[in-house]
C-alpha cells in the first residue's frame, strides 16, 4: 500500500508525540474532566447509590462555613510565606554570590531545608514549637519569656506555619535567584560604579529588573506551593485548633478520606483547579508584558 | 498478576495445572492462600516489630497461608490505604483499623459479619470469648462485624517524684474531679516549669472528652449510632471542666495540647499528670527517668473512659478460603497466649479474660500492678465515640472542643453548634 509522504509525515509526527498524549490525556485531562462530572453528583454508598445533583455540591460549598474558613486561611497564608520568602531568598542569593568565606557551606546551609522532605521538617518544627519543652520557648525562658503553646493557640497557629514553610522554601528560591545573578554579567557593575551609583540604586534599577524573569517563575511556584504544601499540617496540627490552621488541599483530603465524601471533594479541587489557572493566567498576563527578557 | 494466577491455582484443577504448566510454578504451591492484612500504629514505639514477629510465628504454625502484613500509618491512614486497595481490585482480605470505622465500613459494603462466617459451635462460643465491653464497638445490628486486637482505654499517669515534692501522698492518685484540681494545684510550678496536669485535645480529643462526660454520667452517642448527645447538660459541664483546667484553675496550659509530643512532655517532668492512651504503658515505663504511677482516670458522678484502639475486620471481596483462613490467623492473634504478650509489649490490653489469665500476663501483673489498671477500668468503660457519617459528625467534635479550649466559643456555644450539625448529618439514619 501506497501512502503519500505527506501522510506519512502526520502519521510520523503523531506517533512521536503519542507517549506524551498518553501521559497528558491519563494524568491531567482525563482526571480533571472526571473530576468537574464528579462534582456534580452526590455522595454515593452501597446502600444509597450515586445520582446526579447538578450544582447542589456548589451550593452546600457556599454555605459551609469550614471551607470559608479554610479559604481565608490559605489566602492568609499565602500573603504570608511567598513575599517573604521571595525577599528573603533575593538577599540569601545576594549574600552567597560574592566572594565570602565558607561560600559553599553558606549555600548549602541556606539549601539544606529544602532538601529535607516536608513531614520530616514538620516532625522537627513540632518539636521547636511544643510549649515549654520545645526550642523556641527554651530560648525564650533564657530572656524570661514565659513559654506560649504556639500551635494550640488558633492566633499563632497559622503564622507559626507560616514561618516553617518560609524556612523550608526561600533556601529553594534562592537557587534560581542565584543562578539567575551568576549570567548578569559584571560590566554592568563595574558601570554602575564608574557612574557613581550606590548599592541600592544599582539593585532597584539595574539588577532587580533584570531578576524579573526569574520572579516571575518563582512567584508562579511560590503561589501554587502555598495551595499544594500541606505535607506539615498532618503531622503539626491536622488543621487545628478547630480549623485555625486548616487549608484548603488539607480540606479536601479530609473530605475525600475522611468522611468518605468524594464528591464534595471533587466540588472543591475544581474550585482549587480554577482559582490556580486564574492565578497563573494573571500572572502570566499582566507580570509579563512589564518584564524585560534579555 | 501474581496474584490472579494464585486464585486461578486455588480455583478449577484443570486450569490451574494448565496455567502452573504455562508458567512454570511448581504444583507444590496449589495449596498456598495467600493474605494481605494492613495494620495501623497509633502510639509510635517499635510495634511493628512485634507485630511482624507474631504473624511469622503463625506463618511456622500454617505453612499452608502466607500473609503480608502491611504497616499502615495511623488508623486514618489504615483505613485509607485498605479502602482505595479494596477499590483499586487488589483488596487485602483483612486488616487492623478503627474500631469506630464501622459504619463507615458498612456502609460501603466493605466488610463481612463474622456471624456469616463461622460455622461451628467452637467459633460461635469463641465470639463471646472476649471482654463485652470491647465488643460495643464492633457489634451493631444484632452482629458481630469487628473482633479487638489492639485495644486500649484512657488512663491516668503520674510523676511520683513529683507528688513527692509536692507533699503529696506518692500512692495515693486523685480518683474525683476536685482531688485532681487540688493536686494539679499543688503540682503547678507558678514559672511553668512543670504543669499539673495535661489531657490532650489535639488527634483524637473526642476520645478524651469520652472520658469526662462519661466521669459525669453522660454518653456521647446512641448504640444504633444516629443520634448524638452533644449539647446534653452534663456534657456542656464536662467540656467546662476541662476548659477550666487551663482557664480558671491554671493547672493545664490553655490552648490544645498535643497529642503527638504529650509523652515526652510527661517524661520530661513537664507535666506531673497526664492522660494517655494504656499503649503508651510499656514505652513509658522503660523511658521514664523517675518513679512514675498509673491510675484509673478521676470520677466525678461515676468512673468512666472510653474504650479505643483497633479491632480486626474481614472484607467481603473474599473467597471463601481467604475467609477460613483470616479466621484462622485471628483467631492466632486474639488467642490468650498472645494477646498476653502483645499486652505485655506494648500496654495495650489483652481482649478477654482468658488471656490475664495466662500465667505469663498473671507473672508479669504482679510485678507490675500497673499492666492491670486498663483492663480493671474495663468494668466503667463505655464505646468510643462512632456514628453514621462518623468523619464528620467526629470532627464537628473536634472542632467544637479546640473552640472551647482555645476560648473562640463558650462550652455550650460550641457544643450545640457541634449538636446542629451532627443532627442535621445524622438526619437520614434515624
Amino acid at each position: 500500500m501506497y501512502l503519500s509522504p505527506n501522510v506519512m509525515r502526520h502519521v510520523h509526527g503523531w506517533l512521536l508525540l503519542t507517549p506524551a498524549v498518553i501521559l497528558l490525556v491519563a494524568f491531567t485531562h482525563y482526571p480533571t474532566v472526571a473530576t468537574v462530572i464528579n462534582s456534580l453528583y452526590s455522595k454515593g454508598t452501597a446502600i444509597r447509590p450515586s445520582r446526579f445533583v447538578g450544582l447542589a455540591n456548589y451550593e452546600l460549598m457556599a454555605e459551609d462555613p469550614i471551607f470559608w474558613k479554610v479559604l481565608f486561611n490559605n489566602m492568609w497564608f499565602a500573603l504570608g510565606t511567598i513575599p517573604t520568602s521571595i525577599a528573603l531568598a533575593i538577599v540569601m542569593a545576594l549574600l552567597v554570590n560574592r566572594a565570602l568565606p565558607g561560600r559553599s557551606f553558606v549555600r548549602m546551609a541556606y539549601f539544606t531545608p529544602t532538601v529535607l522532605p516536608m513531614i520530616a521538617v514538620a516532625n522537627i518544627w513540632l518539636f521547636f514549637y511544643s510549649p515549654d519543652i520545645g526550642l523556641i520557648d527554651n530560648i525564650a525562658a533564657w530572656f524570661g519569656i514565659p513559654g506560649h503553646n504556639w500551635l494550640g493557640d488558633p492566633n499563632t497557629v497559622l503564622p507559626a506555619i507560616i514561618v516553617m514553610t518560609i524556612w523550608k522554601e526561600a533556601g529553594f528560591f534562592m537557587i534560581f535567584y542565584l543562578a539567575a545573578l551568576q549570567h548578569i554579567p559584571p560590566e554592568l557593575r563595574e558601570a554602575a560604579r564608574l557612574e557613581g551609583a550606590s548599592r541600592w540604586y544599582f539593585f532597584r534599577r539595574v539588577l532587580f529588573p533584570l531578576l524579573m524573569p526569574t520572579t516571575l517563575f518563582v512567584l508562579i511556584n511560590a503561589v501554587l506551593n502555598s495551595f499544594k504544601l500541606v505535607d506539615h499540617l498532618f503531622v503539626l496540627t491536622k488543621g487545628g485548633p478547630d480549623n485555625a490552621s486548616n487549608l484548603l488541599l488539607y480540606y479536601i483530603f479530609e473530605s475525600a478520606f475522611s468522611y468518605f465524601d468524594t464528591t464534595y471533594a471533587a466540588t472543591l479541587t475544581v474550585l482549587l483547579l480554577a482559582l490556580l489557572a486564574v492565578m497563573a493566567l494573571a500572572q502570566f498576563f499582566l507580570l509579563d508584558r512589564r518584564i524585560h527578557y534579555r | 498478576m501474581l496474584n490472579s494466577i494464585k486464585k486461578t491455582l486455588t480455583g478449577v484443577a484443570t486450569a490451574a495445572c494448565m496455567t502452573a504448566l504455562a508458567t512454570g510454578a511448581p504444583a507444590t504451591a496449589q495449596a498456598k492462600t495467600d493474605l494481605t492484612m494492613y495494620y495501623p500504629i497509633a502510639v509510635g514505639g517499635p510495634l511493628t516489630t512485634v507485630i511482624d514477629g507474631m504473624v511469622a510465628d503463625f506463618m511456622k504454625e500454617n505453612p499452608d497461608i502466607n500473609v503480608s502484613a502491611i504497616y499502615a500509618g495511623n488508623y486514618n491512614d489504615a483505613r485509607v490505604k485498605a479502602l482505595a486497595a479494596l477499590s483499586s481490585g487488589s483488596p487485602a482480605q483483612l486488616s487492623v483499623m478503627f474500631s469506630i470505622d464501622l459504619y463507615e465500613l458498612i456502609e460501603q459494603d466493605a466488610i463481612v459479619a463474622f456471624d456469616d462466617v463461622v460455622t461451628t459451635d467452637e467459633d460461635k462460643a469463641w465470639l463471646k470469648s472476649f471482654y463485652p465491653t470491647l465488643m460495643e464497638n464492633g457489634v451493631t445490628g444484632g452482629k458481630t462485624w469487628g473482633i479487638p486486637f489492639q485495644r486500649s482505654t484512657i488512663v491516668m499517669y503520674y510523676n511520683k517524684d513529683a507528688f513527692r515534692a509536692a507533699g503529696l501522698d506518692p500512692d495515693k492518685a486523685p480518683a474525683t474531679w476536685d482531688e485532681m484540681v487540688d493536686a494539679g494545684k499543688k503540682l503547678t510550678k507558678s514559672d511553668g516549669s512543670q504543669w499539673g496536669v495535661m489531657i490532650p485535645s489535639t488527634g483524637y480529643p473526642y476520645w478524651m472528652f469520652g472520658a469526662l462526660t462519661m466521669q459525669n454520667n453522660q454518653v456521647l452517642m446512641n448504640p444504633a449510632g444516629s443520634k448524638t448527645h452533644f449539647d446534653a447538660p452534663a456534657t456542656i459541664e464536662a467540656l467546662q471542666f476541662w476548659k477550666d483546667l487551663g482557664a480558671k484553675d491554671k493547672i493545664m496550659p490553655e490552648g490544645t495540647i498535643e497529642w503527638g509530643t504529650l509523652r515526652q512532655n510527661f517524661l520530661e517532668g513537664k507535666t506531673a499528670i497526664m492522660w494517655h492512651s494504656t499503649g503508651n504503658l510499656t514505652t513509658v515505663k522503660k523511658s521514664a527517668t523517675f518513679d512514675f504511677g498509673v491510675a484509673m482516670l478521676p470520677a466525678k458522678q461515676r468512673l468512666g473512659t472510653p474504650t479505643g484502639g483497633g479491632n480486626f475486620y474481614i472484607f467481603k471481596k473474599t473467597t471463601p478460603e481467604e475467609r477460613t483462613a483470616a479466621m484462622k490467623l485471628i483467631k492466632f492473634m486474639t488467642s490468650p497466649d498472645r494477646s498476653a504478650d502483645w499486652s505485655i509489649e506494648t500496654g495495650y490490653m489483652g481482649v478477654s479474660q482468658a488471656a490475664y489469665d495466662t500465667p505469663k500476663l498473671q507473672e508479669y501483673v504482679k510485678g507490675f500492678p500497673y499492666a492491670a489498671v486498663a483492663r480493671d477500668q474495663l468494668e466503667f468503660a463505655t464505646a468510643e465515640l462512632s456514628t453514621y457519617q462518623t468523619g464528620r459528625v467526629r470532627k464537628a467534635l473536634d472542632d467544637a472542643i479546640q473552640a472551647a479550649l482555645t476560648g473562640s466559643k463558650s462550652p455550650e456555644e460550641a457544643l450545640k453548634e457541634a449538636q446542629e450539625t451532627a443532627d442535621r448529618l445524622l438526619k437520614t439514619y434515624q
